[in-house]
C-alpha cells in the first residue's frame, strides 16, 4: 500500500469542491496568522474617522466601523478567534459526544437509556436559547463560549457514535478480543474507536462549521467576549448601521459565509476519503 | 495426577422470551495437559455455549451460566469475579474463533493485533512484544513473519488469518487451548494444514486443547478422546479409536454412517429428523424421536451416565443393555 498521506490525498483530490473549500480555509489560518504581522496593534483601538468607506484611505483598505476602527485588522485578528472557538468548541463536543456515545453503545440496557435519555434532555432544549441563557449567566467570556457551544454540539456526535458501536460491538474481533482477556475500557479505546472513527471526523468538521455560526449569532447580539475581535462581533457593531454603511455587517458576513461554506465542503470531501477507505479494508 | 481442567455438571441457560434453552444441561468432562478433547455434535447441540461457559463469557442476557464447576487447578472458574477471568482469559485459557475474516480487526496490522495480546498479560516493553509477536508468526509458520508484521488482515488469505489468531491465542503460553470450530470456514486443503499446525504446537505447548467441531474427519486426524454431545448433553464419551471401532450410542453411530468414505457405493444414511428445540424438553431420552432402537423406557426416563470398562461413558438404555450382552462392566 502507498504512503497512507498520499492515498489520503488522491483520494481528496478526486472532489473538486473539497479541494476549493480547504483553499479557502487555508487563505483564513494564512489570515489569523499574519495577523499579528500586519496589524501589530490591537485591533478593537480607535485609530482613525468613522465609517469610513472601503477604497477611500490607502490606510483603512477595507474601511473603518462606527467608532472608526479598522475593518481589515478586526477581521484579520477575528479569523484567528473564529477558527479557535470552532476548533476548541468542537473538540469539546466530540470528547462528550464519544464518551456517551461509546458507553451507551458498547454496554446497551440500562446504561443505554440513562445515557440516551439524558442526551435526550440536551436535543429538546432550544440550541441558541440555551447557550445565550449559559453566557448571560456565566458571563461573556471566549472560555464560556467555547464550552457552552461544545454543550449543545455533543449530541448529535453522542448518537452517531452509539450508532457505530452498537454494530461492531457484535463483530467477532471484539468477542475475540474479550478472550484475549482485555478489560472493557481497553477494548473500547484501543479495539473498537479506532474503527468507529471515520464519521466522527467528517462530523467534527461540521460542527466546526456550526461553531463559527453559534458565535457569530451570540457575537451579534452582544453576549461574546467584547474584548477580543471577532467576525460575529463586526457584524453586531454594523447592524445599527445596516441602512447607510453596510458594508460593515457585509464583509465579516461574506467572511464567515466563505469560512462556513469551505468547512462544509471539506466535510464532505472527508466524508468521501474516510468511507470508502474503510469499506476497501 | 488430577486433569488439568476439570468440568462438572456445567448447566447453561438462555433466558428468552420464548422460554428457558437449556443450552448446556449437566456436562461434565476433564482435560489433561498434553491431549486434545473433542467435542463433536450438531449445529446447536451447546458446543459453542460450552466454550463460552469455559472461558465466562456467555453473553448476559440472555445467557447465564446457572449450576457446575470448571475447575482449572484448584480455582473454580465460575467463582471468580470479572475481573479475576481477565487475568485467566488469553492467558492460562485462550480461545480460536470459527471465522478468521471476521475474528481479527480491520483497522490493525496483524503484527500490532499479536503485540496487543502480548502486552494484555505480559510485562514487557513494546519491542520484546514485537520480538515475540516475529516468534509466534514463524511458529505458526508463516513464512517471511517479519514482512508480513505489518500486514493488515485484508491482505492475507482465510488460512494465514486463522494462523495469525492461532499465534495471537499461544502468545501468553496458555495451558487450555479452546479451538471452536477452527476449520470450519476454511478451503479442505487448508483445513488439514491447519489441524495439523494444532497438532504439533498442542505437542510443543504441552497445551490441552479442547477442539469444537461437527466434523468427525476431523476428530479421527488430531483428537485423544471424544466427547458427543446431544441437545445440551453429554450422550457418549471415548478414546478415539473406539469411538471410530464401535460407537455405542445410537446418535454417535449416525453421526459416523452419515460420514462419506471412499469406496462407499450406497446413499449416505442421515439421521432421521431435527435436534428437537431446547426449549420444551421431553422428560425422556432427548434423542428418543430420532432413535432408531428408541424404548418405551427412552420415552419418559433421561438416561443416566454409565462408564463401560475404565475409559467409556454413554448415556443410553438400549446401549447399556447392548453392552451387558456382550458381558462387560456397566457402572451407572
Amino acid at each position: 500500500m502507498a504512503n497512507p498521506v498520499t492515498e489520503f490525498w488522491r483520494r481528496y483530490r478526486r472532489n473538486g469542491a473539497a479541494v476549493v473549500g480547504l483553499a479557502i480555509l487555508c487563505v483564513v489560518v494564512a489570515m489569523a496568522l499574519s495577523a499579528p504581522v500586519f496589524f501589530p496593534t490591537n485591533p478593537l483601538r480607535l485609530v482613525g474617522p468613522a465609517e469610513l468607506w472601503p477604497l477611500t484611505d490607502a490606510r483603512f483598505p477595507l474601511g473603518t466601523d462606527s467608532l472608526g476602527r479598522d475593518i481589515a485588522a478586526q477581521l484579520a485578528h477575528g479569523a484567528g478567534t473564529t477558527l479557535i472557538i470552532g476548533l476548541v468548541a468542537s473538540l469539546v463536543a466530540t470528547t462528550i459526544g464519544v464518551g456517551i456515545g461509546a458507553a451507551a453503545g458498547y454496554y446497551g440496557g440500562l446504561v443505554d437509556d440513562v445515557l440516551m435519555r439524558f442526551t435526550e434532555i440536551f436535543q429538546t432544549i432550544p440550541n441558541l436559547i440555551f447557550l445565550l441563557a449559559l453566557v448571560a449567566v456565566l458571563g461573556p467570556k471566549i472560555e464560556h463560549v467555547v464550552i457552552g457551544i461544545g454543550l449543545i454540539s455533543w449530541t448529535s456526535v453522542a448518537r452517531l457514535v452509539r450508532a457505530e458501536f452498537m454494530t461492531l460491538r457484535e463483530r467477532e474481533f471484539v468477542l475475540a478480543s474479550r478472550a484475549m482477556g482485555m478489560s472493557d475500557l481497553r477494548i473500547i479505546v484501543t479495539q473498537i474507536l479506532p474503527n468507529a472513527i471515520p464519521p466522527v471526523i467528517v462530523l467534527a468538521s461540521l460542527i466546526v462549521a456550526g461553531a463559527v455560526l453559534f458565535e457569530s449569532a451570540l457575537a451579534f447580539l452582544g453576549l461574546s467576549d467584547p474584548n477580543i475581535a471577532s467576525w460575529g462581533g463586526l457584524i453586531g457593531e454594523g447592524r445599527l448601521l445596516i441602512r447607510t454603511s453596510w458594508y460593515v455587517c457585509a464583509l465579516p458576513g461574506l467572511a464567515i459565509l466563505l469560512t462556513v461554506l469551505a468547512l462544509n465542503l471539506i466535510g464532505d470531501g472527508l466524508n468521501d476519503v474516510l468511507n470508502p477507505m474503510l469499506k476497501n479494508r | 495426577m488430577s486433569p488439568l481442567l476439570q468440568v462438572c455438571d456445567l448447566t447453561t441457560h438462555l433466558f428468552t422470551v420464548e422460554g428457558v434453552v437449556k443450552a448446556v444441561e449437566g456436562l461434565s468432562f476433564d482435560l489433561d495437559a498434553d491431549e486434545t478433547l473433542a467435542l463433536v455434535g450438531e449445529s446447536g447441540c451447546g458446543k459453542s455455549m460450552t466454550a463460552l461457559s469455559l472461558m465466562g463469557l456467555v453473553p448476559d442476557p440472555p445467557g447465564r451460566i446457572v449450576g457446575g464447576q470448571v475447575l482449572l487447578g484448584d480455582r473454580d472458574l465460575l467463582q471468580l469475579s470479572e475481573h479475576e477471568m481477565q487475568k485467566i482469559r488469553g492467558n492460562e485459557i485462550a480461545m480460536v474463533f470459527q471465522e478468521p475474516m471476521t475474528s481479527l480487526n480491520p483497522v490493525f496490522t496483524v503484527g500490532d493485533q499479536i503485540v496487543e495480546s502480548v502486552l494484555t498479560h505480559r510485562q514487557v516493553s513494546r519491542r520484546q512484544a514485537r520480538e515475540r509477536a516475529v516468534e509466534l508468526l514463524d511458529l505458526v509458520r508463516i513464512p517471511d513473519p517479519r514482512g508480513r508484521f505489518d500486514d493488515y488482515p485484508h491482505r492475507l488469505s482465510g488460512g494465514m488469518r486463522q494462523r495469525v489468531m492461532i499465534a495471537m491465542a499461544l502468545a501468553c503460553d496458555p495451558d487450555v487451548l479452546i479451538a471452536d470450530e477452527p476449520t470450519t470456514a476454511l478451503d479442505v486443503t487448508i483445513q488439514a494444514q491447519v489441524l495439523d499446525l494444532l497438532g504439533e504446537l498442542q505437542g510443543e505447548f504441552g497445551m490441552g486443547v479442547i477442539l469444537i467441531t461437527h466434523d468427525l474427519g476431523v476428530v479421527a486426524g488430531i483428537a485423544d478422546r471424544v466427547v458427543v454431545m446431544y441437545a445440551g448433553r453429554k450422550v457418549e464419551e471415548a478414546p478415539v479409536d473406539d469411538i471410530f471401532a464401535s460407537p455405542l450410542h445410537p446418535y454417535t453411530q449416525g453421526l459416523l454412517g452419515s460420514m462419506p468414505r471412499p469406496g462407499l457405493e450406497e446413499r449416505l444414511r442421515e439421521i432421521p429428523g431435527v435436534i428437537p428445540s431446547l426449549i420444551d424438553m421431553t422428560p425422556g431420552c432427548s434423542f428418543a424421536p430420532r432413535c432408531a432402537k428408541a424404548m418405551a423406557r427412552c420415552r419418559e426416563e433421561q438416561p443416566d451416565h454409565a462408564t463401560i470398562g475404565d475409559a467409556r461413558v454413554v448415556a443410553c438404555f438400549a446401549a447399556e443393555e447392548e453392552v451387558a450382552g456382550r458381558g462387560l462392566a456397566v457402572d451407572t
